[in-house]
């Protein structure tokens, strides 16, 4: 019952994030707005015992990428008008058409499919997949060499951001050096 | 999970709840009287006995204030930021596990507000929560100076929760050399719990000097303490890490346009953190409540309050180093704040974690290749 509570409210809190990201005028709004969903998703994560991706997901997400986003945002100026001319032909119409089709598609799924609803407690709270223990010895071990090889990509991504930075430098400013 | 259990829940979280705010209260006065002792002045002298009820006196008169609302304000995030200070902090310290638990009426209680297996990340979730309450604050007053500490607190906020969260990884790595142990714990609990006796069996030509000494984490793992330490002094935006709200160059930074019971949250806030993270780093390095009880020469009550007073002992040490650092440093200018953020304290953090996992793993596993 009360995961039901809360499930129903953390969605509702999902979906007003997602849509106040869409709609809303001010970038800073659409930055909230996804700090709110991504903290009520954590939340639903909390109520499905997968704490440590409720955990991970707020840190990673909610805590460095959405605050880098807020922090280009205030670098480059709040203030300054957005760009509202829209590039895609018909980007309104096909946004409606994709939108009702979604909506039909889970009002059928909703009407004729069969929902259970299972609660996240009694046995499935005695499996310990979610752990910080269970993930890290599956990483390190059975995956290993993925983790390593996802490890090399992204510092391949940093040196080639930092080249990059530097390039076009030395490129614009000669004399500098 | 019947009723007992919940009220028993709902009693712990309002008693850390409560136990956080009157130190809290206490704190800011010891700091305005221990800088006022540094400095060689009185300090509140005042309201009650050494001015021990200022702070209650100045929380009465912020809460009666007019609460001035600027005309440019963005009302929403405004009237959201101070609650968003506030509420992280509190939930930090609710990670904090206060004793080893009681035994009541056959029920164990853990001493604790709650303890999660994740308890670390948590605490790094949180603390990077606390950062939006700046943010926000600054750019919903519509006005230049608190925009200016926003942007700062953003910055210097993501610089040093990197080198805060690689110190403790160095931490949690370590835990894992506990006898007995598998794997190394994030549950701040566990963490208390492999650091309580002493290192007596850890080094051999040294063992009669130091199995006299406890198996508190600081000692071997002392560079991730510094570390920790000076990223805790920069996240709680305290001197001289506080360009946030460098009162000489941008008046009061984010909260200058805040006034009354808002401007008192974000105050609040400020003081619980410095608690929060002096605990956490006396939970973390210092053994947490690990300390003699005297159980059966004490009486049982003594003994079981006594690892309580062992922790806020700790962390009152570290409490006064954050006031005493700030009475004594100038603030650093925003480049050397950098500077020190990215290319000392990441490094050196860093480097202290591949030496000190590789120690670790040769003291477990001897050379790799051979054998």
């Amino acid at each position: 019952m009360v995961e039901l509570v809360i499930f129903v409210l953390m969605g509702a809190g999902t979906l007003a994030g997602g849509v106040t990201v869409v709609l809303a005028r001010n970038p800073v709004r659409s930055a909230l707005g996804l700090l709110g969903a991504l903290v009520s998703l954590a939340v639903i994560y909390v109520v499905n015992l997968a704490h440590l991706v409720a955990a991970v997901q707020v840190v990673v997400y909610a805590g460095a990428v959405l605050t880098l986003f807020l922090f280009v945002i205030m670098f480059i100026g709040v203030d300054r008008a957005e760009d509202t001319s829209e590039t895609i032909p018909l980007q309104r119409k096909l946004v409606a058409g994709l939108a009702t089709v979604v909506a039909l598609g889970a009002a059928v799924l909703v009407s004729r499919g069969r929902f259970t609803w299972t609660p996240a407690s009694g046995e499935a709270a005695e499996i310990p997949n979610g752990t910080v223990q269970a993930l890290g010895g599956e990483l390190f071990t059975t995956w290993v060499l993925g983790v390593e090889v996802t490890a090399l990509l992204l510092t391949i991504a940093a040196v080639g951001a930092i080249a990059l930075a530097f390039h076009r430098r030395s490129a614009e400013s000669p004399t500098e050096d | 999970m019947d009723w007992v259990d919940l009220l028993l829940v709902a009693a712990r979280v309002v008693g850390v709840f409560a136990l956080l705010v009157v130190l809290t209260i206490v704190n800011i006065w010891l700091e305005r009287k221990v800088v006022a002792d540094m400095q060689n002045r009185v300090g509140p002298a005042r309201a009650g006995p050494w001015g021990i009820l200022q702070t209650l006196a100045d929380g009465v008169k912020l809460f009666f204030k007019e609460q001035v609302t600027p005309r440019k304000v963005d009302l929403g995030a405004y009237l959201l930021a101070p609650f968003l200070a506030v509420v992280p902090a509190f939930l930090i310290f609710m990670m904090v596990p206060l004793g080893p638990g009681l035994e009541i009426a056959g029920r164990q209680v853990p001493l604790q507000g709650a303890d999660l297996n994740i308890g670390i990340l948590f605490i790094l979730a949180m603390s990077s929560m606390a950062v939006y309450a700046v943010v926000l604050a600054g750019w919903s007053s519509g006005s230049k100076y608190p925009l200016l500490g926003g942007v700062r607190a953003t910055a210097q906020a993501i610089s040093y929760e990197a080198a805060m969260g690689l110190a403790m990884v160095a931490v949690v790595m370590f835990s894992a050399t506990a006898p007995g142990a598998e794997s190394g714990t994030l549950s701040l609990a566990e963490i208390v719990e492999r650091q309580s006796g002493t290192w007596s069996g850890t080094v051999a030509f040294l063992d009669p000097v130091v199995s006299f000494i406890p198996r508190w984490y600081v000692f071997p793992q002392v560079v991730a303490f510094v570390i920790f330490f000076l990223a805790a002094v920069a996240e709680t935006n305290r001197a001289p890490f506080d360009l946030v709200e460098a009162e000489q160059e941008l008046v009061g930074g984010f909260h200058t346009e805040y006034s009354g019971i808002r401007f008192a949250m974000f105050f609040l806030a400020e003081y619980i953190n410095i608690l929060s993270m002096c605990a956490i780093a006396a939970t973390l390095f210092f053994g947490g409540w690990n300390g003699p009880t005297w159980e059966g020469v004490v009486p049982g009550w003594v003994s079981a309050i006594l690892p309580v007073v062992w922790l806020m002992l700790k962390s009152y040490v570290l409490v006064v180093a954050f006031f005493w650092i700030r009475a004594t440093l100038p603030r650093l200018r925003y480049d050397q704040l950098m500077t020190l953020g990215w290319k000392r304290l990441i490094p050196a953090s860093m480097l202290w974690l591949v030496i000190s996992t590789v120690v670790i793993g040769f003291r477990q596993f001897g050379l790799p290749f051979i054998g």
